[in-house]
């Protein structure tokens, strides 16, 4: 039931002009970035050569890339998110799926997962960019999977806190703003963390950037994983705890 | 006897200091067609969400096939299908995705997926419009696959609210119809603020005011008492009229215009001609009066209003 929602959800995306212009904006900027990057990597190459362990093309080029990629995913992530719930409660349909069979989880679940399915085309198409480079060099595969893996956990949030937003206002434009202001806020917290230069902070760990950096460059440290692991279930079950109190109470 | 489809015991609602829904009953059999009569903001809506499972009840006790709606929820919505005042629809998707969707959320058998489909389709006269966008359909054809969502797994109970709400006739003379027909093999719980409606189609009416229940009677049993009307040439005292059998009192309208009131006229409406035949008063126009669900509506929504 989970996956007949979300393939739902998937479809209607790909119906709307709006994921395909996203698609489209994304591979403009990011081919636009990878150029760049290329460049930067050809006028340093003479002078790595000269260098003892030197950063290779992965270093150079796709870290970077998938560095730009996730602000592009921040930004672009609550446009997708905001409508999950919000315009189902506007336009009446929730109502079909809370007057059939479903569980709120189901519902919920299967919101997320059909946002999650999008976002994967999206980091799957991003990634043929650095893998086109296969033909002409060689790739770290491990620093590459981990940046992969990064930009999906990354973006598995920003969905997750979209959603619990979508899930609490009518309105998807209100849904929205709140979502980016709030992915905004975990994204700099961590600033206040280290001006006061303690690197082991309360707010480095809230931070989503001091999570996910490492990561995007190569370097998977489990506590990163189980950070993201947990603000996606706490903001899922926030989405399902909203939900059911939507029908209990107004 | 048989459990009842439907028993809703002892509903209450609020919304916020609101008291919506007041200690509302309401029963359903099989084969029975229910119609909710309330002025607008009663809570008709309210209470036909809560039997759906979409509102939660702040207290009561809703029991559908025997199954408590709040202990396993699943296995009583799979035996409802609703259509609340604004069809639920996907404008995005064609009217077979749509539809595919809907049977798919009410966990139907999947060898079944398909026959269930076309069946609503046809009921609902939809089979040519099966790839057309739902955003490109007229407002009477959307409402036609809000009711085809509702129906197409078959369930024991159909709740439409206000389903007739923007349609042209025909479309309106169409879906009483079609409700007239599901009411043959499911129990219909339909609601309206259009009381010719639930005379055309309604087997028993509930009406509801101001969060409460205050009329729940049986539409041939309402009918028993409609009032005559009759219309004479000349004009003649109401005392005169008062000699026929089963008149308990009479209206004057002019003074040859009358309503008689008794219980079952309908069937001394020959005795009643005869008599004025044979007093020479010059009978123009003899017929039983159907407005008498709209007087009762009038009387309880006023007379509540005013205490």
């Amino acid at each position: 039931m989970i996956f007949q929602i979300a393939l739902r959800e998937l479809r209607s995306l790909f119906l709307s002009p709006l994921a395909w212009v996203i698609l489209a904006i994304l591979q403009v900027l990011l081919a636009w970035k990878f150029l760049g990057f290329i460049e930067l990597f050809f006028s340093l190459q003479a002078d790595l050569v000269n260098i003892k362990n030197a950063p290779g093309v992965t270093d150079l080029i796709v870290a970077p890339l998938f560095d730009f990629s996730k602000i592009l995913l921040l930004i672009i992530s609550p446009l997708i998110t905001m409508r999950l719930l919000s315009e189902e409660n506007q336009n009446g349909s929730l109502k079909l799926l809370l007057s059939s069979p479903v569980s709120m989880s189901e519902i919920v679940l299967g919101k997320y997962l059909g946002a999650l399915l999008f976002f994967i085309i999206v980091i799957l198409v991003i990634s043929l960019m650095p893998l086109s480079l296969l033909f002409a060099t060689q790739l770290d595969m491990g620093k590459f999977a981990s940046g992969m893996l990064g930009q999906l956990l990354n973006v598995s949030a920003f969905i997750a806190l979209g959603l619990y937003m979508s899930s609490l206002s009518k309105q998807p434009v209100t849904a929205a703003a709140a979502t980016f202001g709030l992915l905004i806020l975990f994204w700099i917290i961590n600033l206040a963390g280290t001006s006061g230069n303690n690197e082991n902070s309360f707010f480095n760990y809230l931070s989503m950037t001091h999570h996910s950096t490492q990561m995007l460059r190569g370097i998977v440290y489990s506590a990163d994983i189980i950070y993201f692991l947990l603000f996606n279930l706490a903001f899922i079950l926030l989405s399902i705890r909203q939900l059911d109190a939507q029908r209990l109470q107004h | 006897m048989s459990i009842p489809l439907i028993q809703a015991r002892q509903l209450h609602r609020y919304y916020a200091d609101t008291h919506a829904v007041n200690d509302v009953n309401i029963e359903l059999q099989q084969g029975e067609i229910l119609g909710l009569l309330g002025p607008n903001g009663a809570g008709k809506s309210s209470c036909m969400q809560m039997i759906c499972g979409v509102l939660a009840p702040s207290s009561g006790e809703i029991l559908i096939n025997g199954i408590d709606l709040l202990d396993q929820p699943h296995k009583a919505k799979q035996q409802i299908g609703y259509l609340p005042d604004k069809p639920p629809l996907y404008p995005e998707l064609t009217v077979d995705e749509y539809l595919n969707y809907a049977v798919r959320l009410r966990r139907v058998d999947k060898k079944n997926l398909k026959d269930f489909r076309e069946l609503a389709k046809h009921r609902c006269g939809l089979q040519s419009h099966g790839g057309r966008l739902i955003a490109n359909l007229s407002k009477g054809y959307q409402q036609r696959v809000g009711i085809a969502q509702a129906i197409i797994h078959q369930p024991d109970i159909i709740i439409l609210d206000e389903p007739t709400v923007g349609l042209d006739p025909i479309q309106i003379h169409e879906i009483r119809k079609l409700v007239t027909q599901l009411g043959e093999h499911h129990g219909v719980i339909l609601s309206t603020h259009i009381l010719p409606e639930v005379q055309a189609v309604c087997n028993r009416v509930q009406m509801i005011h101001q969060g409460r229940s205050v009329f729940n009677q049986s539409i041939d049993e309402l009918q028993k008492n409609n009032p005559v009307k009759i219309h004479l040439q000349h004009s003649v005292k109401p005392e005169q009229l008062l000699q026929l059998k089963g008149i308990e009192h009479i209206e004057s309208l002019s003074d040859n215009q009358f309503l008689l009131h008794g219980e079952e006229l309908q069937s001394t409406l020959a005795d009643i001609s005869q008599h004025c035949v044979n007093n020479n008063w010059g009978l123009l126009e003899i017929s039983l009066q159907q407005n008498s669900l709209e007087q009762m509506f009038l009387q309880l929504t006023t007379s509540e209003q005013a205490s």
